[in-house]
C-alpha cells in the first residue's frame, strides 16, 4: 500500500493504517436509517463508494483479490490497467451483476450494495455505461431520453403519460450536457459512434445518478469526439461521482484528477497521473521488468 | 382534450393511415348504396358476393392489424394469433346457435341441432346465457383476452421468446384445434356451427341485414386502427418498440418487460376476438378448422407482405393476399400454396418493409444512388 492510499485511509477511519485495511465503523451503528435507502446515498463524510477486500474468483482465477478501494463524492477517478486486472469484474461487482466471494461494497454511508439486485443499485442511483453503446436505434434521440426518465414504469401510467413542463426542462437540460439539442428529433440509429456514446450518457442523466461509471468511453472514437467527451466528463463531476475506467493514457491524462492502476486483482498504484506513471511498479507492469530497469 | 382534437393529434404524423381510412369511409358509404340503393338491373349494382368478400377481408385486416402490434411493434412472432380469431368466432357462433331456437331441423327449442344429433338430455353449464347478447359479446372479448393472459403470463415470465415462443402458439393452436374437433367438447365437432337464422332478433340473410354486419365491421376495423395507433405513439408503445429492439436494455432502465409484453399481447388478443366475432355472422359459418396452424402462418406473410410495423401496411397485405387468393383459388387453386410461398420467400429477400415501404426504399435508393454521384463528381 502506497503512502497515498494510506493517507486516505486515516482521514477515513480516523486512525493509522494496520496490515489490515481499516474499516470506516461509522456507518454500521444503529444511527444508520433506513430511509437512506429511498433518499439515496448518505455522503455526509465525503465519501460515495466504499469497496473493501474484495474477493471474487471464477474458477480458481482471482479476477479480484482483496480490491480495497474509496470513490469520494463529486471526485472524477480514473482506474487503468492491463487486461484482466479486474476492471470490468470490479464494475459487475458494483452494479450487483457479479456476487464477490469475500469483501463488503457500500454506496454512501447507508447502503449495502451487496444486498441489492442490478434494478434495485440502479434505482439507488449507480449509473452503468457499458462499452459497447446501446440506444434504442429506432426511437429519435429525444424519446431515447425520454424512455430513460426518472418517472412511474407501469404499463398504464406509461399508456396515457405526458411529459410534464419539468421533464421536458430536464430533457432539454441534459440534450444541453451531452450538446445534442440539434439531433433531438433524429432517430438514434443514424448517430455517429460517439453521439450515440454521448446519448448513452445522457440516458444515465435522465435517471439522475449520484455515481456513474463509464466503461471505456471514448474506444473507437475521433479525436474532436474524444476532446468532447473528455468535456462532457469533465462537466459532470462535482454534481456526479464519476469513475471512468479507460485504456487511452492521453485521455486519463487529459480528464483525471485521481489516478488508480488496477493489476491483478488489486491496486497497485494510486495519485496524479503524473505520480503513477513515475511509479517503478506501474512501469514493470506496463512495460516488463526489463525495460524498467533499462531506464 | 377534446376527442376530435386528439384524434387529428394522432393522424396529424400518420399520412398511410390517413389515406387508410379515408379508403375505408368511402368503402363503407359507396359499397351499401351501390349494394341496395341501385337497382339490380343496373350495371353498377354490386352484388350479395361482394359485399361478403370485402366484410370478410375487413375481419382479416382486423386480424392483421392485430398481429402487426405483436411482431411489428413488440416483436412477438405469435403463430397462433388465429386462434384468439377463431374463439371469438365460437363465441358468436354460440349466441347465433341459440338465437335459431325451435327452427332447428330437430325443433329443440333450446338445444342446438348437432346436441340433439348426439342425444344430448341438457344444455352443457358453457353454454348458459349464451342466448343473451350482452353476454356473448363479453365472452367475444374475455375469453381471447383469457387465454392470451394464462399464454402469455406463463411464457413471458419464463423469458421464452424468439422461435420458442413462436413454435409454443403454433402449439397453442394446434392444441385447441383438436380439442373443437371433438364431439364432446361440446362445440359441434368438425362441423362447427352453421346454419346461423337471426341476429338480435333481424334475419341475416336480409341484404340490409347484412350491410348492416358490413359497415359495423368498417367501424370497428376503423376503431381497432385508431386505439393501435393511440397505443404505439404513447409512452407505452415507445415502451413496446424497445422491447422488441433491445430487451435486456429496456429491462436495465427499469422497465417490467413482461408486463408490457402481456399487455400488448391481451390487448392484440381481444381484437383478433373482435374481428372473428364479425366473421362468422358475415360467412355464416365456424368451424374448428380456423384453428388450423396454418391460418396462423398466413396472417403472419399478409403483414409481412404489407409491410410489418405501420399498422395500415398489414391491413394492405391482409386485403392484397386475400384478393390474391380469391382471384388464384378460381384460376389455379394447386398452385396458390406455392405462389404464396414465393411471394412471402421474395418480400422477405427483396422488399424488407413490403409493399408498403416500397415507394420509400426507391426514395432512399435515389438518394444514395445521389449522394454516390456527389462524392464521385
Amino acid at each position: 500500500m502506497n503512502a497515498h492510499a494510506q493517507k486516505f485511509f486515516n482521514r477515513l477511519s480516523g486512525r493509522s493504517a494496520s496490515a489490515n485495511p481499516p474499516r470506516p465503523v461509522v456507518r454500521r451503528g444503529p444511527v444508520v436509517e433506513g430511509s437512506h435507502v429511498e433518499a439515496g446515498p448518505d455522503e455526509s463524510h465525503g465519501v460515495i463508494l466504499y469497496l473493501e477486500d474484495i474477493t471474487v474468483s471464477f474458477d480458481g482465477f482471482r479476477a479480484l483479490n482483496a480490491l480495497t478501494l474509496y470513490v469520494e463524492a463529486g471526485e472524477l477517478l480514473c482506474i487503468i490497467g492491463p487486461n484482466g486486472a479486474g476492471k470490468t469484474t470490479m464494475m459487475d461487482v458494483i452494479t450487483g451483476k457479479t456476487r464477490p466471494d469475500a469483501g463488503s461494497a457500500w454506496f454512501g454511508q447507508s447502503i449495502d450494495l451487496l444486498s441489492l439486485h442490478e434494478p434495485e443499485i440502479a434505482q439507488a442511483g449507480i449509473g452503468r455505461k457499458f462499452q459497447k453503446p446501446t440506444v434504442f436505434e429506432h426511437h429519435t434521440v429525444l424519446e431515447n431520453l425520454e424512455l430513460a426518465l426518472a418517472d412511474d414504469k407501469a404499463v398504464w401510467y406509461t399508456l396515457f403519460a405526458r411529459l410534464t413542463g419539468a421533464q421536458r426542462d430536464r430533457i432539454d437540460e441534459v440534450l444541453q450536457i451531452i450538446g445534442l439539442q440539434d439531433q433531438a428529433a433524429v432517430r438514434a440509429g443514424v448517430l455517429s459512434h460517439g453521439q450515440k456514446q454521448w446519448l448513452e450518457i445522457g440516458m444515465l442523466l435522465m435517471q439522475s445518478p449520484r455515481l456513474l461509471l463509464v466503461d471505456e468511453p471514448v474506444a473507437g472514437m475521433t479525436p474532436q469526439e474524444v476532446e468532447k467527451t473528455a468535456e462532457l466528463l469533465v462537466s459532470l463531476a462535482g454534481e456526479h461521482s464519476v469513475v471512468v475506467v479507460e485504456h487511452d493514457m492521453e485521455f486519463v491524462r487529459s480528464i483525471a484528477r485521481r489516478v488508480i492502476v488496477l493489476h491483478q486483482g488489486s491496486v497497485l498504484a494510486e495519485g496524479s497521473m503524473d505520480e503513477v506513471q513515475a511509479n517503478r511498479k506501474v512501469v514493470e507492469v506496463y512495460l516488463g521488468p526489463e525495460q524498467a530497469q533499462g531506464e | 382534450m377534446g376527442i376530435t382534437s386528439q384524434l387529428s393529434a394522432l393522424l396529424k404524423t400518420d399520412r398511410g393511415g390517413r389515406v387508410f381510412l379515408a379508403i375505408l369511409f368511402a368503402v363503407a358509404v359507396i359499397m351499401p348504396v351501390l349494394h341496395l340503393v341501385v337497382p339490380e338491373s343496373s350495371a353498377l349494382h354490386l352484388s350479395s358476393y361482394w359485399m361478403t368478400l370485402v366484410g370478410k377481408y375487413m375481419a382479416y385486416a382486423m386480424l392483421a392489424l392485430a398481429v402487426d402490434l405483436v411482431w411489428g411493434f413488440c416483436g412477438i412472432l405469435s403463430l397462433g394469433h388465429a386462434a384468439f380469431f377463431a374463439l371469438g368466432g365460437y363465441a358468436m357462433g354460440m349466441y347465433l346457435m341459440r338465437q335459431i331456437g325451435p327452427r332447428g331441423v330437430y325443433g329443440d327449442p333450446v338445444l342446438p341441432d348437432f346436441m340433439v344429433f348426439l342425444n344430448w338430455k341438457e344444455l352443457p353449464w358453457f353454454w348458459h346465457g349464451f342466448d343473451m347478447f350482452w353476454l356473448a359479446m363479453s365472452m367475444v372479448l374475455i375469453v381471447p383476452a383469457l387465454l392470451a393472459l394464462a399464454f402469455g403470463w406463463f411464457a413471458f415470465r419464463s423469458r421464452v421468446t424468439g422461435v420458442y415462443l413462436s413454435i409454443i402458439t403454433q402449439a397453442m393452436t394446434y392444441a385447441l384445434m383438436l380439442a373443437f374437433f371433438r364431439n364432446d367438447m361440446g362445440f359441434g365437432g368438425n362441423n362447427g356451427f352453421t346454419d346461423f337464422k337471426d341476429l338480435l332478433g333481424f334475419d341475416l340473410h336480409k341484404r340490409s341485414v347484412q350491410t348492416s354486419l358490413f359497415v359495423c365491421t368498417a367501424v370497428f376495423l376503423a376503431l381497432s386502427y385508431v386505439a393501435c395507433r393511440y397505443v404505439v405513439t404513447s409512452r407505452a408503445g415507445r415502451v413496446v418498440a424497445a422491447v422488441r429492439d433491445a430487451e435486456s436494455r429496456t429491462r436495465f432502465i427499469g422497465y417490467r418487460v413482461e408486463n408490457y409484453k402481456l399487455w400488448v399481447f391481451v390487448f392484440s388478443a381481444i381484437i383478433a376476438g373482435i374481428a372473428g366475432a364479425l366473421y362468422v355472422p358475415q360467412v355464416g359459418i365456424i368451424n374448428p378448422s380456423e384453428f388450423s396452424p396454418i391460418n396462423s402462418i398466413e396472417v403472419v406473410i399478409w403483414v409481412a407482405i404489407g409491410g410489418r410495423g405501420t399498422l395500415y401496411g398489414a391491413i394492405a397485405g391482409a386485403v392484397l393476399v386475400n384478393y390474391a387468393k380469391t382471384s388464384f383459388s378460381t384460376a389455379l387453386p394447386s398452385a396458390w400454396l406455392y405462389f404464396l410461398g414465393a411471394l412471402f420467400v421474395l418480400t422477405t429477400l427483396f422488399l424488407p418493409r413490403g409493399f408498403i415501404g416500397l415507394g420509400q426504399q426507391w426514395r432512399e435508393r435515389k438518394v444514395s444512388a445521389g449522394r454516390a454521384v456527389a462524392a464521385k463528381a
